[in-house]
């Protein structure tokens, strides 16, 4: 009998489960090695399905999304329950992603700015509800929590994969990695490891030339022309993520010209990582004068999208105070 | 492996027991923080007595305990203490911990409940955060046995000559062209009336001439880098235009220079120089200086008169500044002070009346080899006051200017109506707030002046003015003055007016303590480790303090400072080596990326770029353990021993009592 496989959206984009079938053939390989039990996005299941399942009986899941609604957390409880290994699959369930930038407002302010903006057509002034009586009975719709969390706030993971998305090539080896484990040819990582990453930072990975960096000034990208193809865009003076973000991705953005944005999430040995980049772009800051310092920090508009745009929710902060107390 | 925790709570007499219930912290300990490794929670009356340490000792032995917490005073006063006694015992001193319930809780709070509920937190953290902490072995480093001196006043050339006569070598740096300070300025020192320059040139000569002496005079401190035993400074030696091989000090090119300049400097403006000068007679070395601003060479191209003069060909006007690189070990800083500037009082008019004067100026004018050979006389340079009131404590004791109480002015306002009596037979009166003469033979010498008829006046000098009121006002000075032991307003016409300024930092002092890294006061004398126990090291190892720019002092109390920091470097120098604390930053080499955020970053140029592998490194025996760049990283490669993450997010969790089951 083969080993049971299950993946699992939650509050997420779907680009994981993209990134999944860009692996191409290796997919078959998945068939080929595994049962696989439950995956709304590729196969029909029921939830009660899988609560129907033994305890531990599937062997590998992998549960992108973050922990947004009470059907999230539902469900991620219920698959640790089934699961031997749980997989924080992607930057939503490893660490909030996008979605956790929501944390910076309360709930109440969110589905406001959702269903009462210039763009939304809403002259009865509709909110969502979660219950309502139809003629065939009651329906439920899940509840917003007040703050978006990733995993491993909800249940223990096993081990976190990021990305936003994870990298095809990276999901093939961690899938070779487990067939391989299966037939007894390998041993898996220590609990808790980080996998499908390398172990140093993104500009490990950069093939741009580096110096001894001093910052007068950052600058969106689209308004440096031209950009220098060959130096560190930091030196440039863009506010370049690479420095404090994990390795793995073979330094695709800075490769095509564009400043890593973070998706591959904190280095290993860092703790926060926004807290860290902002500490690293603070030092190399040319001025002494308060009033310097302040006019090129003023060139990074969004520092809180600079620098946590993919861990907000994972960070030592997780959300704004008044979301919390929504 | 489970730790074995031993917690010491220490009443240290009232000043912790009497705000925080630190048996109630004792107890607490041994029965919550059991669960985090806590065997035994003591408290005792003063942990840092030797019976105190004995306890710890004991309980290290006979307990087994592997790590210890001592909740005191901060780790700047007993860490070291601690520190000693479990290694006498066997453990490593890098397992004890200091939580500082003294500084941080009791003498910040009032409310008992609340200060023990913050010494309980205080605890947690440092329990947790010893668990994290790993046995570490200190660095030795060699002391390199040269001495830098900073300033060649008289706590200067006190130290240097100290230092040289114990057989090790001094560069004497200092800004002016002479050493000698102050003190070469004044006639008299109270309160023995000594001549000052009979007791000071002696020592700036033996400092000029011993071998283990070398003087940098003209010159100032640019850069230093380093540590203690091994600091490197870099000194400008600004063009003299004279080459010091070649000149005897012969003086011709003074005498024969045509361009006359008022001296600011030494003569406090009452006296004039040349543009190629020795500030005075005595000067130590004597080889002069060329004022560029003034010469007429330098400004019209043409003159050197002081070229053809000179019998040996010294003067060089293409001489230019000189950067020199010096190793040395220990550093003294006697910078000194500046006097405080009179014009700031304007009611006191100096500046404004021409017949008040400065401290400094009324020094220069009794001086035998001044612009007056000695005369006192007023600003018309002929006439001799009848009458003269010193105004003491100018600029000291004054919210509006400083508050602390410059310490030598109502001396030297003792001092002057004791010259002015004797040399001039003028009415003199002393207008003070209180009179300060608590040093040896000090009150003797203010009875004396008594005696001699000066007259004093208790009060704070409001107005010096020359708008008479009456005939008796006519053409003086009037002193407006309450005097508050008649209880009344008084209007006291004089001649002349000498205002007893106080003493400042010096201009640049904040500066200077940053180029050194020591800290300032607020008022920026620079700060030493310990107002009574430590009066002349600094919280930087191996950068000393000495004489006035610690703080307003007398002579005696800056030759005795000066002596003081000799002696703590020389114990330096003879212990040969020095034990570094342990903490450290390291580069894990398999995770640093070689972004280079890092890279110029070090304030001790420990850390360098290998190109070959793309990584940085960093020098153990430069590194100072600073924690910059262990906070820059943005990969988290670089660690901190001491201050690990483990560590700091152990104590956070502990001080926000995480996993308690009570708070």
């Amino acid at each position: 009998m083969k080993p049971k496989f299950a993946m699992y959206w939650a509050a997420s984009c779907g680009g994981c489960e993209i990134a999944v079938l860009n692996t191409h053939e290796k997919i078959l390989d998945v068939d080929a090695n595994f049962d696989v039990v439950f995956w709304p996005v590729a196969m029909d299941a029921k939830y009660k399905d899988v609560e129907a399942m033994e305890d531990g009986s599937i062997l590998l899941t992998l549960f992108n999304g973050s922990i947004r609604n009470d059907e999230n957390e539902h469900i991620a409880k219920l698959l640790r329950q089934k699961s031997k290994i749980l997989v924080a699959f992607g930057s939503c369930a490893c660490e909030g992603c996008i979605p956790g930038l929501a944390n910076l407002s309360p709930v109440g302010d969110i589905v406001h700015t959702a269903f009462n903006t210039l763009t939304t057509d809403n002259p009865h002034q509709i909110y969502p509800r979660t219950s309502f009586d139809v003629p065939e009975g009651e329906l439920h719709i899940p509840k917003l929590e007040k703050v978006l969390r990733p995993l491993d706030h909800v249940v223990d993971v096993d081990y976190y994969m990021p990305g936003c998305p994870p990298e095809s090539h990276q999901i093939a080896a961690v899938i070779d990695l487990v067939i391989k484990v299966v037939k007894g040819e390998a041993e898996l990582p220590p609990k808790g490891a980080t996998i499908g990453v390398g172990n140093s930072t993104v500009c490990d990975e950069c093939p741009r030339a580096r110096n001894v960096k001093t910052i007068r000034e950052f600058k969106r990208i689209q308004d440096i022309a031209p950009v220098d193809p060959n130096l560190c865009l930091l030196e440039q003076g863009i506010p370049c993520n690479g420095p404090a973000t994990c390795s793995g991705c073979n330094a695709r953005c800075p490769n095509a010209g564009a400043q890593c944005i973070g998706c591959y999430g904190p280095a290993q040995g860092v703790m926060d990582y926004g807290a860290r980049l902002i500490t690293a772009f603070s030092s190399v800051i040319d001025a002494t004068e308060p009033q310097e310092i302040e006019r090129i920090l003023d060139g990074i508009p969004d520092p809180i999208g600079q620098v946590y745009r993919f861990n907000l929710a994972g960070s030592l902060l997780k959300a704004n105070r008044n979301a919390f107390k929504s | 492996m489970t730790e074995r925790v031993g917690v010491y709570v220490c009443h240290c007499g009232s000043n912790i027991a009497g705000v925080v219930d630190v048996v109630d912290v004792a107890n607490w300990a041994a029965e919550k923080l059991g669960r985090r490794g806590v065997i035994i929670a003591r408290d005792y009356k003063f942990m840092c007595s030797s019976l105190g340490q004995e306890l710890i000792e004991k309980d290290i032995k006979e307990l087994g305990l592997t790590r210890i917490v001592v909740a005191a005073c901060s780790p700047h006063l007993h860490e070291k203490t601690f520190r000693i006694a479990a290694k006498n015992a066997g453990l490593n001193p890098y397992l004890v911990e200091l939580a500082s319930i003294r500084e941080q809780v009791s003498w910040v709070h009032t409310d008992k409940a609340v200060a023990t509920a913050k010494a309980k937190a205080v605890v947690s953290g440092a329990v947790s955060r010893v668990i994290e902490n790993q046995a570490l072995e200190e660095i030795k480093v060699p002391i390199n046995p040269n001495t830098l001196i900073v300033g060649g006043g008289i706590a200067g050339i006190q130290a240097a000559l100290e230092i040289a006569n114990a057989g090790f070598h001094v560069y004497l740096v200092e800004r002016e062209p002479s050493i000698g300070g102050h003190m070469s300025q004044f006639d008299k020192t109270f309160p023995t009336l000594d001549c000052s320059a009979c007791i000071l040139t002696p020592r700036m000569v033996e400092a000029g001439t011993h071998p283990n002496i070398t003087l940098l005079t003209w010159s100032e401190v640019t850069k230093v880098t380093g540590y203690v035993g091994n600091f490197n400074v870099t000194i400008k030696k600004k063009a003299r235009f004279v080459n010091e091989e070649l000149c005897t000090g012969c003086g011709i090119c003074q005498e024969k220079c045509p361009k006359k300049v008022i001296d600011e400097v030494y003569e406090a403006g009452l006296g004039y120089r040349k543009a190629v000068y020795t500030p005075f007679a005595q000067a130590v070395p004597n080889f002069p200086v060329m004022d560029k601003e003034n010469c007429t060479y330098f400004i019209k191209g043409t003159c050197k008169a002081c070229e053809k003069f000179c019998p040996t060909g010294a003067i060089d006007f293409k001489q230019e500044d000189q950067l020199i690189n010096l190793d040395v070990g220990n550093v003294i800083l006697a910078t000194g002070y500046d006097l405080f500037d009179a014009r700031r009082v304007r009611n006191d008019g100096y500046g404004r009346l021409p017949n008040v004067f400065t401290s400094l100026e009324f020094e220069r004018l009794s001086n035998a080899a001044g612009p007056t050979n000695g005369n006192i006389v007023l600003r018309d340079g002929k006439s001799t006051p009848k009458s003269v009131g010193i105004i003491h404590c100018v600029g000291s004791r004054d919210r509006n200017f400083n508050n602390y109480c410059s310490v030598i002015c109502c001396m030297q306002g003792l001092k002057f109506a004791h010259l002015v009596h004797e040399r001039t037979g003028a009415t003199v009166y002393n207008f003070y707030i209180d009179m300060r003469t608590a040093y040896k033979a000090y009150d003797e010498f203010y009875q004396r002046v008594l005696e001699e008829g000066t007259l004093f006046v208790r009060g704070k000098v409001a107005e010096v003015t020359d708008a008479a009121r009456n005939e008796r006002e006519k053409g003086k000075l009037i002193i407006q003055v309450e005097d508050t032991l008649a209880s009344k307003q008084r209007r006291i016409p004089v001649d002349m007016v000498i205002l007893s300024s106080g003493l400042q930092p010096r201009r640049d002092s904040k500066d200077v303590g940053k180029l050194f890294g020591i800290s300032c006061s607020t008022d920026g004398w620079f700060t030493e480790k310990h107002p009574k126990l430590d009066p002349v090291a600094t919280m930087t190892e191996g950068i000393f303090i000495a004489g006035c720019a610690q703080g307003p002092k007398d002579i005696p109390s800056s030759v005795a400072q000066g002596a003081a920091a000799s002696a703590r470097v020389l114990d330096k120098i003879l212990q040969k080596e020095v034990a570094l604390e342990p903490v450290r930053a390291s580069v894990d080499k398999a995770t640093c990326s070689g972004c280079r955020i890092c890279n110029g970053l070090c304030p001790f140029n420990a850390i360098s770029f290998i190109e070959d592998d793309q990584v940085t490194e960093i020098n153990p025996a430069l590194c100072q353990g600073c924690g910059t760049c262990v906070a820059a990283c943005p990969a988290g490669a670089i660690s901190g021993t001491g201050f690990s993450n483990e560590q700091i997010i152990a104590q956070i969790d502990g001080l926000l009592m995480k996993n308690l089951e009570m708070v």
